[in-house]
């Protein structure tokens, strides 16, 4: 039924389905209908116009009423575009379920077969096919059948592929059940909404392909008549009286039309996954939607190189909008490290990207709040301005080198885009300054590795290019987004003395995104940690280690392995954070926190500025740190 | 490179031999007696059975098969009864024209489609994507043998802009210029279909490529958004679709014959139509092996240029 709900929420489908009915109608109807004989003629009445008594759609060259003719003849074109589907679908459909079954020498033999059709110019296979068996409609449908064999045949092997290697086919096949029986049961149903999608974007193809031949004379031979045909026969007077041809021009333009609307309909619904992969390419910046709440409150540092206020970005999901972050405050002096931790979906990450505005739109906006980076409001700026920012005053190193760096551009043209040359300064002083980054972030052989693709590097190196870039014009802050998780431990380590390195010789301020709290203890001056959107504590980060106050730090610093003590145990947190649509009214960790009470659910908990330099989310704070000490 | 190269000439072997394996079955398992629709059915026994020898036909089908691409390797396609000349003299003579508005059809439709999906992708689901969108569909459903009708009646007949069809020959005729007049009409009916086809496949390519991470480190970099779009998007999503541009060439070649039957240009899809119309089977089976020999060639030169835009297929 859901198919049939997701149809019907798509305007054009239903525009396309409404007119198919119609010309479905017109088809069964036509013997029904109060229509001179289209086959009639009436040398007297030769190319009458549109409107000539008695024939509302004038007459051709033979004096036939062209009305008539135009429904008989869409009749036709309608039951051998069917019949040529399906001829199409059961031959193709045969074929590729056969390969994927049998795999081996058969799946090769159907394939190189398959291939070879695919080989010729589509149309040019159907001529030879016409041209060996003479014209006539049977035929040209025929040869349009077998051209779109290919398509059915590989698109259901594809998918049935997948499905022969599955658990329950192989208990049939233990079962004893035939082959038959196995592909008729098993498999089929599987692949049956594939089949109908395929024939559904094909179906007007074939119509308007199998007209064309019975336009070339190829197809329908006189008396017979379909709607190419009678084109083909309008062509001939096409200047003298040209509505013979334009009727059943306009009708199969307007039958394929309502065909490729239903079809792309139903491929939609049958196939969300398509549709999942059209919904929403990033645009440039984050929508900004502040509203009437406005910039963030309270005074604003203007010694900090980065001062956050009351940062809320919210997602929209199929049920609402709701905060993937909210209400997020920090500063970040210069020269300091602050590390952000959190579980995956806590908004780190989400509060990474929204400080330049990269957080994806859509889902994203930023609602609320004020992200001033050397005094300027980020949130406030044009495009443009916001370019220039980015990669200058504050660049970002991300997560996965492999995926982040463009696969199709040498590693050198990479880090040259990276770089802001001076007024003056020339591509060859752009290049020594790309070789020069190169050697400070510890790649050896620069030279080689300028030349080279991303894929032809290791892991580490990679993102030894992602750190390059992002030093390039001595930002601000440099943003890094979980850049150790991709890696193996080895290099993790050797990345983290990279940053070390960086924050000793450069002074740039760092915010560190990691789920990690031992790599931020080691590296950060300070820690904040997010829970399902929120700060829940914030303070120096050895502090914040050692003598966590929240009850989610402290599980969270509980569950990080140690180095040198393999066997402390770890415990895991029970539960999950809650979805972004789901959050509870009172503290987000209430449902998986030991030490929760009633009053932990009743409403909002504030970020109380807990001791110097010290803030957290917990009504128990107090209680709860003296029991731990 | 190289060795990638040769390793797509060799693929393009076994389905060149496919080819040539389909046409020739096509044609020898034509029903009735070829000998007997040349001659006539007044013919007498034997001079149907003189040609049969002649012709080969009375030998085995592998021999047959031999026999037939061995003289096609050396350019004999046999003769055009109808028109009393070699297949080959008459499929080349024919095939500049067919390159000529196929080559122009083909630039159209990757200009305006590459466009019309960058376009489109660019402002996803606002209305700009929107009315491309259904342009694009109208552009897909479009019978180019009626659109070509239509081009005709109004800037050809009505407005006179244009000539109604025909071509004049490259040298010797009217140059360049009318060269080009004729082939405007031609070439975008021609295109239509294949400008909608490529314009669907870049907006999908394109909005594959703008999820991808890397799209967000240039723009993390600030690189310009108009670079983003164009060096690294586009960039990206010419991999998936510059083998489709190849098998649009397909559908391009397919559907001259429709625009050269409607706009009598002197090509090989005419050529066809009318061999088909006169039986004259040879003229049809050298016409088909011709154009389906230079589409296996195009999409081996669309996977080249897709290896030379992607480092990683080279490995």
């Amino acid at each position: 039924m859901s198919v049939l709900v997701r149809l019907a929420r798509q305007p054009f489908a239903l525009a396309g389905l409404a007119l198919v009915a119609v010309f479905a109608a017109l088809a069964l109807a036509a013997p029904l209908l109060p229509l001179p004989d289209p086959d009639a003629t009436e040398p007297a009445n030769r190319l009458a116009a549109l409107g000539a008594a008695g024939h509302l759609l004038g007459t051709d060259q033979l004096g036939r009423d062209v009305l008539a003719r135009l429904i008989f003849g869409l009749r036709v074109s309608l039951a051998v575009g069917v019949a040529a589907t399906l001829a199409a679908a059961l031959v193709g459909g045969t074929v590729g379920l056969v390969a994927a079954f049998y795999g081996r020498w058969v799946d090769g033999l159907l394939m190189r077969l398959v291939d070879v059709l695919m080989a010729f110019p589509y149309l040019l296979l159907a001529l030879a096919v016409v041209a060996a068996l003479g014209p006539g409609l049977t035929n040209a449908a025929l040869a349009i059948a077998i051209v779109n064999v290919p398509f059915f045949a590989r698109a259901v092997r594809g998918q049935a592929l997948g499905i022969v290697r599955q658990d329950y086919v192989a208990a049939a096949r233990l079962a004893g059940f035939s082959d038959l029986r196995i592909l008729l049961s098993e498999v089929l149903p599987n692949v049956a909404p594939l089949l109908i999608v395929t024939a559904a974007t094909t179906i007007g193809w074939m119509i308007l392909e199998t007209a064309g031949l019975s336009f070339l004379g190829l197809g329908a031979q006189p008396p017979q008549a379909d709607l190419g045909s009678m084109l083909g026969d309008g062509h001939k007077v096409v200047v003298a009286a040209p509505h013979v041809a334009a009727a059943p021009g306009v009708v199969v333009f307007v039958l394929v039309v309502g065909l490729n609307l239903l079809g792309d309909g139903l491929r939609d619904a049958l196939d969300p996954r398509m549709k999942g992969v059209e919904s929403g390419a990033p645009q440039p910046a984050t929508r900004v939607e502040r509203g009437m709440t406005g910039a963030g409150s309270g005074p604003n540092d203007s010694a900090a190189v980065l001062d956050v206020r009351a940062l809320t970005t919210a997602f929209a999901t199929p049920r609402g909008s709701f905060p993937a972050i909210r209400d997020v405050s920090f500063t970040l002096q210069a020269g300091e490290a602050l590390g952000i931790v959190g579980e995956s979906g806590s908004g780190k990450s989400v509060t990474a990207l929204s400080l330049a505005r990269l957080a994806p739109t859509p889902p994203g906006t930023i609602v609320s709040g004020e992200v001033r980076i050397g005094g300027a409001d980020v949130l406030g700026l044009g495009l443009d301005r916001l370019r220039r920012l980015r990669g200058d005053r504050i660049a970002y190193v991300f997560q996965d080198p492999l995926t982040t760096l463009n696969p199709l551009m040498r590693i050198e043209a990479q880090i040259v885009e990276a770089i802001r040359p001076a007024p003056g300064e020339g591509a060859k002083a752009v290049r020594t300054r790309a070789s020069a980054l190169m050697a400070d972030v510890g790649l050896p052989d620069p030279e080689r590795i300028a030349r080279a693709y991303p894929h032809e590097l290791s892991g580490g190196q990679r993102q030894r290019v992602g750190v390059a870039m992002a030093l390039a014009n001595a930002p601000d802050v440099l943003v890094a987004d979980e850049p150790t998780t991709a890696l193996d431990a080895t290099t993790q380590g050797r990345i983290l003395e990279l940053f070390a390195r960086i924050r000793r010789e450069r002074g740039a301020a760092l915010i560190f995104v990691s789920h990690d709290v031992g790599v931020v203890a080691c590296l950060c001056d300070r820690i904040v940690v997010m829970y399902a959107g929120e700060i829940v504590e914030e303070g120096p980060a050895r502090v914040v280690a050692a003598r966590p106050l929240h009850p989610y730090a402290a599980r969270l610093i509980a569950c990080a392995p140690r180095l040198g003590q393999p066997d402390k145990s770890l415990a895991p947190i029970p539960g999950a954070p809650p979805a972004i649509d789901a959050r509870p009214d009172g503290c987000a960790f209430a449902p998986r926190c030991d030490h929760a009470v009633a009053a932990c659910r009743a409403g909002p908990i504030g970020l109380e500025e807990a001791m110097e330099g010290r803030r957290v989310r917990c009504i128990r704070w107090r209680e709860l740190s003296g029991e731990a000490a | 490179m190289t060795a990638y190269a040769l390793r797509r000439l060799a693929l393009a072997v076994p389905v060149l031999f496919g080819v040539t394996v389909v046409v020739f079955l096509v044609i020898a398992l034509v029903p009735g007696d070829p000998a007997l629709a040349i001659l006539g059915s007044y013919a007498t026994p034997e001079s149907v059975a003189r040609l049969n020898a002649e012709l080969g036909l009375d030998r085995s089908l592998p021999a047959r098969y031999l026999a037939w691409v061995g003289a096609a390797l050396t350019g004999d396609l046999g003769r055009s009864y109808a028109l009393d000349r070699p297949v080959l003299d008459e499929v080349l003579e024919r095939l500049g024209p067919t390159l000529i508005l196929a080559a122009a059809a083909l630039t159209l439709s990757v200009l305006f489609g590459l466009a019309a999906g960058v376009a489109s992708a660019v402002r996803q689901n606002g209305w700009v994507d929107r009315t491309i969108g259904l342009a694009l569909l109208l552009g897909v459903s479009t019978p180019s043998f009626f659109l070509g009708l239509l081009l005709i009646l109004w800037l050809a007949v009505g407005l006179g802009w244009f000539p109604t069809g025909g071509m004049s020959a490259l040298f010797g005729g009217g140059g360049v210029v009318d060269l080009l007049r004729h082939l405007v009409l031609p070439a975008v009916t021609l295109a239509v279909v294949a400008t909608a086809i490529l314009g669907r496949l870049t907006r999908a390519a394109m909005l594959e490529v703008l999820r991808q991470d890397f799209v967000r480190t240039a723009r993390a970099k600030g690189v310009e958004e108009d670079r983003v779009i164009s060096v690294h998007a586009l960039k990206s999503a010419l991999v998936a679709v510059v083998p489709v541009i190849g098998l649009q060439a397909g559908y391009v070649l397919g559907g001259a014959v429709y625009v050269e039957t409607v706009f009598q240009w002197p090509g090989v899809g005419r050529m066809l139509v009318e061999a088909i119309g006169r039986r004259d089977i040879l003229l049809v089976q050298g016409g088909v092996l011709a154009l389906a020999t230079l589409y296996v060639a195009i999409n081996v030169v669309a996977d080249l240029a897709q290896a030379a835009l992607d480092p990683r297929l080279e490995a």
